[in-house]
């Protein structure tokens, strides 16, 4: 089983992209779950978000508490929360931010991940440049379809255009390419 | 049809394949996104010769379904928590009439104080109102479970609630089996009242009954009830045949019958349950879990029968009596009977407390050592509980108890990170 547990801000697309994800697995044909952490929902306020993918029926109803990824869409929450608990020891990391991992404090909690597997990704700025929102989600799941072989680039833009039909499905399709690209290093 | 989908949108689509006549819903808080997706389906034209009636309470959402149901329509709405306290003299009325309404009950707790997350409190201050109450463990049994839900309001002309885990459950995206429209239309015929408001055969439907008669109506209530036992049986069998899988019927067993430690519980925490049972059950522990799908009727033979040979019997669930404690628990020790099997009650999950893995190990760990005392509640913070009994019996005003607590807790907080 993988395990994801998605940190961001009201308004991201934490809930959405988690439900992305799962379609996005779902359309693999893989067995998928998702599910939000239920607080009041409001702009701003920090909202988790869970998936689980696995090649069984999945039965598990708790919370993630060991994620083998941690997507930040918002690194100002690094200072707030303790984002990395539970973390497995080969799991992934993909945090939205500019910065680099020294700049956000975060070098050594990262360190002795295995190579690959901690990224950064201006993911807010490639958002406003292909959908004019600050909502990072398809970019970043594009940029995991890039990180690892559980997700496939083309089941997450059929996620995608599912979730968002037309030429907003467009353009976030375009958006996770691009971030996909960019992690491949052929962008 | 597989889909992944999320569990409130899988319960309207499999409502809507249901042929609803008329949808009554009061669509604010507490709500689920069930009747919104309804509400869509109706405007869209997909659910077709349906009356989508947008009220002003859950307790007009209710008393709309009793008077569509007594002029023969089959009837659906859904509400939570707060709503249904709202409703609940139409709740009352409905069974009493015995009017075929399904309802969905997307579980949470009750205030106050406020709390809008997951427990079955409020399906349990409904467990006398006399409907059939069907707990359901896992989205694609919510989605079968509405479609046995009309079939067996309308056999039973009683109303079915069919209780699911709010958030948990309604929140949660996740695969369908999603069934079509011929293979529900061979399980659930057209509805053919008992009885029915018709302006050229007036009857009258909620006649007064006094003494001489009112304890013979609520008899034929509870013999009802006891014979939906059959029912519920017969029609998970024919959904079986028809649908290809087994949805269930009253219980649901895992590893149950011949295990010396029996968990018992309601809903979805028995998929949590079911992952620390294989781990002791990998280890050579004797344990092995029963979940009740129906909690009205009670099951109460059947039960007896499943947990008289264990050693143990665990009771865990989401709701508490104060002043007593655990309600299943009770309906436990009653279909024991005169077997003297110890139980321990579990009380656990309130209020959206997330019942983990780690949590349920080190439960489990104790209860087949019989180290458990016979009521528990998982991960209490008792030296909370213990500062705020100081503070009330130090005699001056010491203030409302929540927000005590929370003060408390968030001084906590803040001296760690400080």
């Amino acid at each position: 089983m993988f395990q994801v547990r998605i940190h961001g801000r009201g308004g991201q697309g934490v809930v959405s992209a988690s439900q992305m994800m799962s379609v996005a697995a779902f359309n693999q044909g893989l067995h998928a779950q998702a599910f939000p952490s239920f607080g009041s929902e409001r702009m701003g306020a920090p909202v988790t978000a869970f998936v689980r993918i696995d090649e069984a029926p999945i039965e598990l109803r708790e919370p993630v508490l060991d994620p083998d990824l941690l997507i930040v869409q918002d690194a100002t929450l690094f200072g707030a929360l303790d984002l990395f608990s539970g973390l497995t020891q080969t799991g992934y990391v993909l945090v939205n931010s500019q910065q680099s991992l020294r700049d956000l404090g975060i070098e050594d909690a990262v360190r002795s991940l295995p190579a690959g597997h901690v990224v950064t990704i201006a993911a807010t700025e490639l958002a406003w440049q292909y959908l004019k929102r600050p909502t990072p989600n398809s970019v970043l799941l594009g940029a995991f379809a890039a990180m690892s072989d559980w997700l496939e680039l083309a089941a997450v833009e059929q996620a995608i255009q599912e979730k968002f039909p037309g030429k907003v499905g467009d353009a976030n399709v375009a958006a996770a390419r691009a971030a996909f690209s960019s992690i491949n290093g052929d962008g | 049809m597989l889909r992944q989908m999320e569990g409130s949108h899988a319960v309207a689509e499999s409502v809507a394949l249901c042929r609803p006549r008329v949808v009554a819903c009061y669509p604010i808080t507490p709500q689920t996104h069930i009747v919104e997706h309804l509400g869509m389906l109706v405007k869209r034209g997909d659910l077709a010769d349906c009356e989508y009636i947008n009220v002003e309470s859950e307790f007009a959402a209710l008393s709309a379904c009793i008077g569509a149901s007594a002029m023969g329509a089959r009837t659906y709405t859904a509400t939570a928590s707060q709503g249904l306290l709202y409703m609940m003299e139409a709740v009352y009325n409905t069974a009493g009439l015995g009017l075929p309404v399904v309802m969905t009950l997307g579980n949470r707790a009750i205030g106050a104080p406020i709390n809008i997350w997951n427990d079955h409190s409020d399906a349990m201050a409904a467990q006398n109102a006399g409907w059939i109450q069907l707990f359901v463990e896992t989205n694609q049994q919510a989605v079968d479970v509405h479609i046995q839900a009309f079939r067996l309001a309308e056999t039973t002309s009683l109303p079915v609630m069919v209780c699911m885990d709010g958030f948990i459950l309604t929140h949660a995206h996740e695969r369908i089996d999603m069934p079509d429209q011929a293979q529900v239309d061979r399980f659930l015929p057209a509805f053919e009242p008992q009885q029915m408001l018709d302006p050229d055969n007036p009857v009258t439907i909620g006649a007064m009954v006094g003494p001489e008669a009112f304890t013979e109506v609520r008899y034929l209530a509870h013999h009802k009830q006891l014979e939906a036992l059959g029912t519920i049986e017969e029609q998970a069998q024919e959904f079986r045949d028809i649908f290809g899988r087994d949805s269930g019927g009253l219980v649901m067993s895992h590893f149950a019958e011949d295990a010396e430690t029996v968990v018992v519980t309601l809903g979805s925490v028995i998929g949590t349950i079911k992952s620390v049972i294989s781990e002791l059950r990998d280890r050579g522990e004797s344990i092995g879990a029963l979940t009740i799908r129906s909690m009205r009727p009670f099951p109460k033979t059947r039960v007896g029968r499943m947990l008289k040979n264990a050693r143990r019997v665990v009771v865990l669930e989401k709701a508490m009596a104060a002043g007593i404690g655990g309600i299943l628990a009770q309906h436990v020790r009653w279909s024991l009977g005169t077997y003297s099997v110890p139980i321990y009650s579990v009380i656990a999950g309130l209020g959206g407390r997330p019942i983990t893995r780690p949590s349920l190990r080190r439960l489990l760990d104790r209860a087949v050592k019989d180290q458990l005392e016979l009521t528990h509640f998982l991960d209490l913070n008792i030296e909370e509980v213990d500062r705020e009994l100081v503070r009330q019996r130090s005699g001056a005003l010491s203030g409302p108890a929540a927000e005590n607590i929370l003060r408390d807790i968030g001084a906590l907080r803040a001296s760690k990170t400080g």
